[in-house]
């Protein structure tokens, strides 16, 4: 079944109306993504790190156990660091959710395929690796699902939501690493934070 | 060899409680067998088991985000694997405190170790870490305090190496003949 999903779409319904949520976005489209859907000190989007977005998930979920937290990455970011996968399903928070923007392809370089191109299924992986709810995601419906679920504490959750490959315009969140750190830590913690 | 004190691992554990370290990701080593046992006994502190080394850093800069304060235990052979993600800790200033058991010096028996285990402290100084050696188990305890202060209080990337001399000489022969 081909999906009809636009990521930019996908996105902003995920994030629309987030609450308290706090997200990681892996480095490149998705980082743009988050961005485009109103960027916010909560996001911290990666520019570098590549392939390991959910495992700055997990250490964030356990720090915070009464907050939400969502990584959003794509299927190549995704696919670098799939042993993440194994070290969550050990540790199972309930409250982070891994969903995988892909569109089987590597974005920013040329969008050249991924493995997902070729049939891998990222959802059937987290499930073996202990996710509690693991699913792919194609249609308008199961979207709204997904977002529903995302603000429950019943993870880990893990969605592989099929999009429309596509080039779509650049939007960039700030570069500076300390700055998208601090700001992150002083709308979570507060300015004691600053003191820590 | 000289006898060595074999409590060292306790009070390393007392060492990252007193720093006030909530999350300890782990690649398990030899060396670092008791203190990893000390820290999955501990319900006040998750020890993560990692399938690489380099999730560490992730989880390292995730809990520093939500505010909780981490340590990363590996093996030098390790160390390789982090080198990229080291980039995200400088150029993000993130605090991160990496506990080293060495391979490949002294007395190595697996020349497959070497390359890296020698390599390891210039790999680390070349991405900003801050690098302090602890050659006898005496100086172990002192070197990961001032190790857990320095990366904390002025927000550094700061490894201790524990040298191979105090782990013992890994030897499959001798593993063998028994």
């Amino acid at each position: 079944m081909k999906t009809t999903l636009h990521r930019r779409k996908v996105v902003e319904i995920l994030l629309d109306n987030r609450k308290d949520l706090l997200v990681v976005a892996g480095l490149g489209s998705t980082a743009w993504d988050i961005t485009a859907a109103g960027d916010s000190p909560l996001n911290f989007p990666l520019w570098g790190a590549m392939g390991n977005a959910a495992m700055f998930g997990l250490g964030l979920a356990l720090a915070q156990p009464k907050r939400r937290v969502l990584v959003l990455t794509g299927d190549g970011e995704m696919l670098m660091g799939m042993g993440s996968l194994a070290t969550i399903g050990v540790q199972k928070p309930r409250n982070l959710s891994v969903v995988v923007i892909d569109n089987e392809r590597y974005g920013e370089t040329g969008m050249q395929a991924t493995h997902t191109a070729a049939g891998l299924d990222l959802a059937k992986v987290a499930q073996g690796c202990g996710f509690k709810v693991a699913r792919q995601i194609r249609n308008a419906a199961q979207l709204a699902a997904l977002r529903a679920a995302i603000h429950r504490p019943s993870g880990p959750l893990f969605a592989q939501v099929k999009v429309v490959a596509e080039k779509i315009p650049l939007v960039l969140p700030p570069r500076d690493g300390g700055l998208l750190k601090a700001r992150f830590r002083r709308a979570l913690l507060g300015e004691p934070a600053d003191l820590d | 060899m000289k006898r060595m004190d074999h409590t060292w691992p306790d009070q390393l554990y007392k060492t990252l409680k007193d720093a006030r370290v909530r999350q300890v990701g782990y690649v398990p080593d030899a060396g670092h067998k008791r203190l990893i046992e000390l820290c999955l006994a501990d319900t006040d502190m998750r020890a993560v088991v990692l399938s690489t080394e380099e999730e560490g850093i992730g989880l390292a800069a995730g809990a520093w985000l939500g505010g909780q304060r981490s340590a990363l235990l590996m093996q030098s052979s390790g160390v390789g694997n982090c080198i990229n993600q080291l980039g995200t800790v400088r150029e993000c200033r993130f605090p991160l405190l990496l506990l080293v058991t060495m391979r490949g010096q002294k007395g190595e028996f697996n020349p497959w170790q070497v390359p890296m285990g020698q390599a390891t402290p210039a790999v680390l100084e070349a991405m900003d870490v801050v690098v302090e050696e602890a050659n006898t188990a005496d100086e172990i305890v002192p070197a990961v305090d001032a190790a857990a202060r320095l990366a904390f209080g002025s927000y550094q990337a700061v490894a201790v190496l524990i040298s191979q001399a105090v782990i013992g000489i890994k030897s499959f022969q001798d593993q063998a003949s028994r």
